[in-house]
Order: structure tokens, then C-alpha cells, then sequence
């Protein structure tokens, strides 16, 4: 579990960024932290592994409070995936950049071997094991920064703006997976402003603005809360729209996606042509 | 800032060149940059004290060494002053008004720009590799210089990068389309800058007429490490031809 007791922060010379939030994010979980730019949801992000410390209140992951231990330490926990590949890889191969961190956490060569044999399986990334991170795609070298991450098999998996960049496949292809590693109970938080992908994977969302907590339930309450949306500078959701725009015919305002809202046009459909009188048999 | 730079290089007297650093200090509050001025000197405190002993292990005396740090410090300090209180855009103004080519003022006050970018990218780097368990501060000298590389080579890539995508952005927006530029802001000297220039071409006449004329007192401390006598190599020693 991650823990965020009244976290308060504020970057040197500038104002607090955190005040005072509080949060837990319980094992197996998939949260959506949400907001307007400047809202504080990297900042609080890099807080679960202890890139930057609270300057009041406290974090602990699994018990753990993280002003007392080394990122590296908790990172072993942790794995905080970056929002621009190109930031992190460095390495001649593919290879070599997954197997880096293993060798700093101290793992021994045959199972970086074999770990890394499965992660590049895993990702569909075996045909470039040996290339260069640097000729890959945009799309791919995205793959790699995961993939370097997964690769240690931290316990909670942090991803920051996963989707930016991203075409609608790979979107797919990243709700699929991260759909996999919630159902192996990872808990899997992904700091973003894509309203339309976390409408699809409709997680637990905790919505930001300046620094504060103003929402926190499920997907289908949150981003269907035309107040609490505006105060954090989101749009609602296309169908949430579309939905809120037809109350006047007895649309249901909790809808956020395509096929919750085609199962109910069909339905009142359906309704609507059995209620019809039937002709009279001549 | 040429003033107390030329200044720090003339001097190699310990109460001279403590006089040129600390003769910066009424400027760094009247520019009111005192807290940055006192970070980038905490960064530069280690080199210091690296060219310190490294003058010791060669053995140059205890005041000399202490004396050679200073001037490092008085150069790194001028510098720093000079950038913290002129603006990148007066820089390139100034450099355009003197007829410097224009390609080079824009480069230089493009770099001079980009450092606050290219620190925040470098932090951000640092970052990434420490969520992946890099641990900068752990292991012997060489593994620490080591450490290094998964945060040089992304950052030079980006630095790359953005100066691809930069000159393309250039290109998109007709630079050196004409040579004769237009501005809407001309620099024009001040009374203060007059001021300025004079109180510098004093200050540097007078350290001259110091450096030239006055013997300044050195204290002598009988300190300094035996010298290391490096062995001599004579090529003769080197190659020693073998009979066929």
C-alpha cells in the first residue's frame, strides 16, 4: 500500500505544489491521478520512490516511511516509468539497457539472462535485442523504457503521461497490458490528461488542482462531474457529453463509454419497439 | 567583469587576489544575486580545493596554493556575475550593435539560453536513472566517473536533438533569409554605463600600477609537501634496438 499522509511540498523559490494531500493506494489497485498542468501530479508521483521528499506529512509504501530509505531502495518497490523514453536509455543494445538496472539492485548474470529473455518476450520487443535503442520508433523506444522498468518486477508500477505520443493501437495495445499487470496485482498508477483513455479503463481516479485533492471514487462518478472536471481544467468525456446533453429523454448521466452507452440505446430501443401497439390481424 | 578577471589573472599574491574576490561582493548586493551567487560558488568550491591540492602534491608552498584557489574562485566569480546580471537578449543586442556576425551572436546567446534548459533536462535524466537504482554517490573514485555515463550519453543526445530540431524551427521562421536585420530595440550607453567603463579602466590602471610598483607583503608559511621527482624519460632508454 501507498500511503500519502498530508504531503506538503514546494520546489526551491517557488510555491507549495502539495498542500496537504492525503491518499492510500491499496495493493492491486489502478488509480488515475488527473489534473490541470502545474497541479502537482508528478510531483507526487516522484514522492513513492523518494526522487523528492514531503517537506511536511508523510509517505510510506508498504510500511515503509521513504525519508528513510535511498531511491534506490525503494525503487526496488517502485518502478516510476518516465514520460519521454529518450531521457533514460543510453545503452548499445536493448539487451544491455534492460539489464542495467538489474545489475544495479545486485542481480546475478543468469537471471538478468533469463529475465531479460522475458521481458523481451513479453513486450514483443525479441527481434530487437541486440539493436540499438536509438534506431527504434517513437512507439518502440516507449516499449523499452517499460520494459527496462517491468524488467525488475517492481510490486507497484508508476507511469507518468503513459499515452502521450501514442496512437490509438498502441493506446490499446498499453490499456491491455495494463489490464495484465492489474490482474497479477500490481498496483498500477498512471499520472495523465488523456480524459478518453482513463474513460475506456475506467480505474479509480484521484483528480488534482493546485496542489489538492478535489476528487477521489470511480470513473464513471468522477468524470462525469461536470463541476469537479472544470475545477481540475478537464473536459468531460465525449459520451459523458454526449449523455449529459439528453437527460432530457431519461439518459443515465454515469456513462463514459461507447459501449455502456450502446448497450443503453439499445435497450431503450428495444423498449421502445415492444411498447409500440401491434397492427391488428386482418 | 574584464576588470576583475584581467585583475585575478595578473596577481599571484594571496592579499591581492583575496582583495579582487572579495571587491565583487558590494556588486553581487547591489545586484541584489547574492543567494545565486553564493550557490555557484558552493559548485565551484570543490574545484577549488581540487586545484589546491593538486598544487600542493606538485609542491608549490601552502600560501601559493591557498593563493592559486583564490584566483580560481575571483575568475569562476567575475563570470558568474557578468551572466547573472546581463540578460542574454543585451548580450546579443550588443554583440549585433558592434557588427558581429549574426549567426554568431544568436549562437552565443542561444547556448547562454539553453544552459537553465539543458540543467533542468540533466536533472531529469539523473532522476530516470535513479528510479532504475543508479546510486551516484556510492562505490570507489573510477566507479563514480562510471556511474556518469547513463546520464551523459541521453543528455547529449537530447542536447543533439533539440539543436536539430531548433535549426529546423529556424529555417521554418526565414533565418539568414536577409542579411541586414531590423530590431525594434537599439542599446544605447547610459551615464551609469559611462560611469562603468571609467571606474573599470581606474580600477584596472591602478591594479597595473600595483602589480608594477608596490611590493605587496607575502606571508611565508615553511609548508609545502616534498616535490615528486618525476622520473626523466630519455628516448635512448625507451627503444633499444635489437641486433639482426
Amino acid at each position: 500500500m501507498i500511503s500519502i499522509q498530508n504531503a506538503t511540498f514546494h520546489y526551491p523559490d517557488g510555491p507549495d505544489v502539495l498542500q496537504g494531500v492525503n491518499l492510500e493506494l491499496r495493493d492491486g489497485e489502478f488509480v488515475a491521478i488527473m489534473g490541470e498542468n502545474g497541479a502537482g501530479k508528478t510531483t507526487l508521483v516522484k514522492m513513492f520512490n523518494g526522487l523528492l521528499k514531503p517537506d511536511k506529512g508523510t509517505i510510506t509504501v508498504d510500511g515503509i516511511d521513504t525519508g528513510k530509505k535511498s531511491v534506490a531502495q525503494l525503487s526496488r518497490d517502485v518502478g516510476l516509468i518516465f514520460q519521454n523514453p529518450d531521457n533514460q536509455l543510453f545503452a548499445e543494445t536493448v539487451a544491455q539497457e534492460l539489464a542495467f538496472s538489474l545489475r544495479n539492485f545486485g542481480f546475478s548474470e543468469d537471471v538478468i539472462e533469463r529475465r531479460v529473455t522475458s521481458i523481451l518476450n513479453t513486450l514483443d520487443l525479441e527481434r530487437y535485442e541486440k539493436s540499438s535503442p536509438f534506431v527504434l520508433s517513437g512507439g518502440e523506444r516507449k516499449r523499452v523504457a517499460l520494459a527496462a522498468i517491468l524488467v525488475w518486477d517492481p510490486k507497484h508500477v508508476i507511469m507518468d503521461e503513459p499515452t502521450i505520443g501514442q496512437d490509438y493501437l498502441q493506446k490499446d495495445r498499453l490499456r491491455n497490458f495494463i489490464m495484465q499487470l492489474v490482474s497479477q496485482g500490481k498496483t498500477v498508477v498512471i499520472v495523465t490528461h488523456d480524459i478518453e483513455f482513463v474513460a475506456e479503463c475506467k480505474p479509480r481516479v484521484v483528480l488534482l488542482s493546485h496542489g489538492k485533492v478535489i476528487g477521489d471514487g470511480p470513473a464513471t462518478t468522477i468524470l462525469t462531474n461536470s463541476s469537479l472536471i472544470q475545477q481540475a481544467s478537464l473536459v468531460l468525456p465525449q459520451i459523458a457529453t454526449l449523455m449529459q446533453n439528453l437527460t432530457d429523454l431519461g439518459t443515465p448521466s454515469e456513462i463514459i463509454d461507447a459501449y455502456a452507452a450502446k448497450d443503453f440505446v439499445v435497450a431503450r430501443m428495444l423498449e421502445k419497439v415492444e411498447a409500440r401497439p401491434r397492427p391488428l390481424k386482418s | 567583469m574584464l576588470g576583475f578577471f584581467a585583475s585575478a589573472l595578473m596577481f599571484t599574491n594571496i592579499f591581492a587576489l583575496l582583495i579582487v574576490f572579495l571587491m565583487q561582493v558590494p556588486i553581487v548586493l547591489i545586484a541584489k544575486t547574492i543567494k545565486r551567487w553564493l550557490q555557484s560558488m558552493r559548485g565551484v568550491l570543490i574545484y577549488g580545493g581540487f586545484i589546491f591540492i593538486m598544487n600542493m602534491i606538485f609542491g608549490t608552498p601552502l600560501v601559493q596554493s591557498i593563493a592559486f584557489s583564490i584566483r580560481f574562485l575571483g575568475v569562476v566569480s567575475a563570470f558568474s556575475l557578468f551572466f547573472m546580471t546581463t540578460s542574454a537578449d543585451d548580450l546579443g543586442l550588443a554583440l549585433e550593435q558592434i557588427h558581429a556576425p549574426y549567426s554568431i551572436a544568436f549562437t552565443f546567446t542561444t547556448a547562454v539560453r539553453l544552459v537553465p534548459t539543458m540543467a533542468i533536462d540533466a536533472q531529469t535524466v539523473v532522476d530516470a536513472q535513479r528510479s532504475r537504482g543508479l546510486e551516484l554517490d556510492k562505490g570507489n573514485f573510477m566507479k563514480r566517473i562510471r556511474n556518469y555515463v547513463p546520464i551523459l550519453i541521453p543528455l547529449i543526445i537530447s542536447a543533439i536533438r533539440r539543436s536539430v530540431e531548433l535549426a529546423e524551427a529556424l529555417e521554418s521562421r526565414a533565418f539568414g533569409a536577409t542579411e541586414k536585420r531590423t530590431s525594434i530595440v537599439t542599446l544605447k550607453m547610459r551615464g551609469a554605463d559611462y560611469g562603468v567603463i571609467i571606474a573599470t579602466l581606474i580600477g584596472l590602471g591602478f591594479a597595473v600600477y600595483v602589480y608594477l610598483h608596490v611590493p605587496l607583503p607575502n606571508p611565508i608559511i615553511p609548508f609545502s609537501l616534498p616535490r615528486i621527482s618525476w622520473p626523466s624519460l630519455q628516448t635512448t632508454q625507451l627503444i633499444k634496438p635489437r641486433l639482426i
